[in-house]
């Protein structure tokens, strides 16, 4: 049995005042998928990610999320977005940042089964005791941690992580994606990151985009459209084993 | 105390109150959404509806009135449909605003009496009748971010996040910046157009080093305000000095000595 298609994007651009930011991607994602997208900065990785999440309207292309329109089919994502884009003197504690996530309800306190599924949340990624904390005392790993939780209360099909090691040190990264690979065995998960050595190892299939996205559902990619993507000597990861092949600049 | 027992010191008070509530539950919003610029513009283009006011003949404040509001939903729109970068259109609309302002003070028969009061305040000379416009929009503001609390703080917080999790943050937006124009309302009879931002922001400025809550920081950003009104109007009437200036030079200072402290305390441990 095929697994249930989550999201798919057919022949999508986006331009930002005539500067491409995509150009015809098409692109399928699965409810068992463990995706890493990879790419150079500036690649169209975080405008990609909002496609999906209907906050970017391409100007050319579908888009559907759970078979609906992204506006529709969002409430399935669970979106974490780059840790290091917020302000880390904002007065709010890890429990307030956590029941964000909540459903919208609007003349409505947060409900009983919100403050369940938030409590539920914080567990899952191991920061119950933190609760009470102020987000700006607490480290870039643990923040990263609180932002995942958030994303977990409305139990998504699909997470979505924009650059989630950026702001981690090395030894955190490791309990990071074990995080991740326990994660996976409930929802499909998409990281964006510039880091291929990192995230070549840990997850199950990879894309490369820089404007055009390279991807054919594996962990395989070609290495002349790597080198397309990055235009300059890269890493080439194969068969599941990193390999380490540089090559001469042309 | 003798000074308490002139009427217009009574309405000064009260005014007092009015205006510390708004400073504190505003300007925590302006301080942690960085608005700080927006509700300068928004505070200055409405020295255009004072103008008019004289112009035509009416309450100048009802003119500041409909040219705040007028300007923070533009100031909304511009910020969301965004062609220019933001802060150069409200650039723009802050001295269009004043320039009408003066243009049409040019044009009004005769002399503009109370004008440096709109510019600097003046809160000696509250009426009665601008203390029931100044508590029905207080009021409108508990009232509208106690309905909205939650709301306002995921907006603040992470807008993109809010907006995907189904939180009408357009409309939450121009919502939070016309009540910025009506805490200028409130704040210019006290201290002025131009004054004005200083004491939306420096309550919440300090508070915000030292609680860990939008709550809390509105709660101690209200009792700073009116320490700083309180004590602003009581040297000015010793010193017989202007209120509204000596009410930011005291919020200035009290800015300063906080800031002092931190270091002392040692808070302030970057990296040199």
């Amino acid at each position: 049995m095929a697994a249930a298609e989550l999201v798919r994007l057919e022949d999508v651009w986006v331009h930002y005042d005539g500067t491409p930011a995509l150009e015809g991607v098409h692109l399928s994602l699965y409810q068992d998928d463990f995706l890493g997208i990879i790419g150079p900065n500036g690649g169209g990785k975080t405008t990609l990610l909002k496609v999906i999440l209907g906050l970017i309207r391409p100007q050319r292309g579908e888009v559907a999320v759970m078979g609906a329109s992204p506006q529709a089919g969002r409430r399935a994502i669970g979106y974490v977005p780059q840790s290091s884009l917020f302000d880390r003197d904002f007065p709010v504690s890890a429990w307030d940042v956590v029941l964000m996530g909540s459903k919208a309800r609007l003349f409505r306190r947060y409900s009983e089964e919100d403050k369940r599924k938030a409590a539920g949340a914080l567990e899952t990624v191991g920061m119950q005791e933190h609760r009470e904390r102020w987000m700006g005392e607490l480290s870039g790993g643990q923040q990263q941690r609180v932002l995942i939780a958030r994303a977990l209360v409305s139990e998504p099909r699909l997470l979505l992580l924009d650059e989630p090691t950026a702001n981690i040190d090395q030894p955190m990264q490791a309990e990071f994606y074990e995080l991740l690979s326990t994660l996976k065995e409930r929802m499909a998960i998409v990281l964006v990151t510039h880091d291929i050595s990192a995230v070549s190892v840990h997850v199950e299939k990879i894309a490369c985009l820089n404007r055009r996205l390279y991807y054919h559902g594996t962990k395989e990619l070609d290495a002349e459209e790597l080198e397309e993507a990055y235009q300059c000597p890269i890493q080439l990861i194969a068969h599941g084993v990193p390999h380490w092949v540089l090559k001469e600049h042309r | 105390m003798d000074i308490l027992s002139y009427p217009f010191m009574q309405r000064a008070l009260i005014a007092g109150v009015l205006v510390s509530i708004t400073c504190g539950v505003i300007g925590t919003y302006v301080v942690v959404r960085r608005m700080v610029f927006v509700s300068g513009g928004i505070s200055h283009a409405s020295f255009g509806g004072i103008g008019l006011g004289y112009f035509l003949g009416f309450d100048p404040v009802i003119g500041a009135m409909l040219f705040s509001v007028a300007s923070a939903v533009s100031i909304g729109a511009i910020s969301r449909r965004a062609r220019l970068p933001e802060d150069t259109s409200i650039g723009i609309l802050w001295a269009v605003g004043m320039a009408l302002g003066v243009i049409f003070i040019g044009l009004s028969p005769g002399y503009a009496p109370d004008l440096f009061g709109y510019l600097f305040g003046n809160i000696l000379s509250v009426s009665g009748a601008d203390l029931a416009l100044m508590a029905a929009l207080t009021a409108v503001i508990v009232v509208v971010v106690s309905l909205f609390f939650k709301e306002f703080q995921s907006l603040s917080f992470d807008e993109e996040f809010a907006r995907v999790s189904g939180v009408p943050t357009a409309w939450l937006y121009y919502l939070l910046v016309v009540l910025i124009a009506l805490a200028v309302v409130i704040l210019i009879r006290a201290v002025g157009i131009v004054l004005l931002i200083a004491l939306l922001t420096i309550p919440a400025a300090i508070s915000r080093r030292l609680v860990r809550s939008l709550r809390a920081m509105m709660l101690l950003s209200v009792a700073l305000s009116a320490l700083f009104v309180a004590s602003g109007l009581w040297l000015s009437y010793v010193l017989d000095l202007a209120s509204g200036a000596t009410i930011i030079l005291v919020s200035g200072a009290a800015f300063l000595a906080s800031l002092g402290l931190r270091r002392a305390r040692g808070h302030s441990a970057q990296p040199e």
